[in-house]
């Protein structure tokens, strides 16, 4: 019986190792294009990119290969080799499950311009608009989030107000029918950029010559 | 093997192969007439490209598991066949879950967990246990190709449906008309228990019907 029974778990470990090694490379290749369609949807003309991370409060550095636990960011510059923005993934509680997102920060202007859901798991129909309400994307295209003169924190915190609301470029007007998850893109932006746009703000120079 | 290893009875059957295959798409559908399944059924009804993929993924493994469970079928220990079968559903439910990330990593953000409840989707295991167990391969491959395609079947009606009301699409290209306002909880669970439920009384009347002497 407990031969039958280790056979049989032998078979199925031969069988998914195979599988695991044949489709890794693939969903590798996937994850990174999926990547890059991203950044180039919210900074469009982006030519090649830069990763970097965090090393200490006030340093970034420049990798070429990621590993896994650290979360980089990504400096877009295009063809001629002007630093286009930065693209900063971002997640969160969402209505259901972690909504991961990635958006643009233009750190000359300040601003948020652009944001797309990567990945969510929002309810069909109200909270997955999130993703694909064009009133509601709308809102990243001039968001305005400037850091204080000491270049610590956010002069204003974005808000989140009812749809059509909007009267402060620190607003995002939210969506009717997906409340929750539009107040939770807020409060996951806020909360990531008041992390990195300080370090950004520091680093700023030397990015834009580095390349 | 040990002393306990019981060879079980292969039960004859009169029926053919083709009939073995046909089953499964109309006279005992999975969904339709076994009612078996139904978290998958209601849960990634919503779009018919969800609904193909998650039919075919089932059959992919349903098809696997009844050919690897027919085949060993002398060699499973009667007393802890349920825990092979299980373990044998896993593997090719693993399999299916790198190989839909493989092809499309959208694909897969949208079936979600469900892919990986497969391994619980009673269907599979009921067609290990009360067919394959009993069968020779080639029956058990009929089986698990009729079974699957008919589960694949009703998912995609079930789709089609659901997001052509919900969302005024189909395959995700618009198809009606601009004016045509979507039934949004046409998309949400309760659309899918609402149009699963309109379609079984549809079935039962015509199979009904057929029984019925005229």
């Amino acid at each position: 019986m407990y031969f039958s029974l280790l056979g049989i778990s032998g078979l199925c470990t031969i069988i998914i190792i195979s599988v695991y090694f044949f489709t890794k490379p693939i969903i590798e290749d996937n994850l990174q294009q999926q990547l890059e369609r991203a950044i180039f949807s919210i900074l469009p003309g982006t030519v090649f990119k830069n990763a970097y991370i965090k090393i200490n409060e006030n340093t970034l550095e420049k990798v070429a290969k990621i590993k896994k636990p650290q979360t980089p960011i990504y400096a877009a510059y295009d063809l001629n080799h002007q630093l286009l923005g930065f693209a900063i993934t971002a997640q969160g509680m969402g209505y259901q499950d972690n909504i991961q997102l990635l958006y643009a920060y233009d750190a000359k202007k300040q601003k948020i311009t652009g944001m797309t859901v990567l990945q969510s798991r929002e309810t069909p129909g109200l909270g997955s608009k999130i993703i694909d309400d064009k009133g509601f994307l709308d809102n990243f295209t001039q968001l305005d989030v400037q850091l204080n003169a000491d270049n610590k924190q956010l002069k204003q915190i974005i808000e989140v107000v009812k749809p059509g609301k909007k009267t402060e470029a620190w607003q995002i007007d939210g969506i009717s029918g997906a409340t929750v998850s539009s107040k939770a893109v807020g409060q996951i932006i806020q909360k990531s950029i008041s992390y990195w746009a300080p370090i950004i703000q520091i680093n700023i120079k030397q990015i834009s010559n580095e390349q | 093997m040990s002393s306990d290893n019981h060879v079980i009875p292969i039960i004859e059957e009169t029926d053919s192969h083709s009939e073995e295959f046909l089953k499964g798409l109309w006279k005992s559908n999975p969904v339709f007439v076994q009612v078996l399944g139904m978290c998958p059924v209601l849960a990634v009804s919503n779009s018919v490209i969800n609904a193909l993929a998650m039919g075919l993924a089932t059959l992919f493994v349903l098809l696997m598991s009844n050919v690897l469970v027919s085949s060993l079928r002398f060699v499973i220990p009667r007393q802890i066949r349920i825990a092979c079968y299980i373990a044998i559903i896993a593997t090719f439910v693993t399999s299916v879950d790198y190989i839909i990330q493989a092809i499309s990593l959208e694909l897969h953000q949208a079936l979600g967990a469900f892919i990986s409840l497969i391994v619980v989707n009673c269907l599979i295991l009921g067609r290990a246990e009360a067919f394959a167990s009993k069968q020779t391969v080639s029956k058990s491959f009929m089986d698990g190709l009729g079974m699957g395609l008919g589960f694949t079947l009703a998912l995609v009606c079930l789709g089609t449906v659901r997001e052509l009301l919900g969302n005024g699409s189909l395959f995700g290209t618009s198809v009606l008309p601009e004016q045509f306002e979507p039934w949004v909880i046409m998309l949400l669970p309760s659309g899918g228990f609402f149009t699963l439920g309109v379609m079984l009384i549809f079935i039962n009347m015509l199979q009904k019907k057929k029984t019925e002497p005229s």
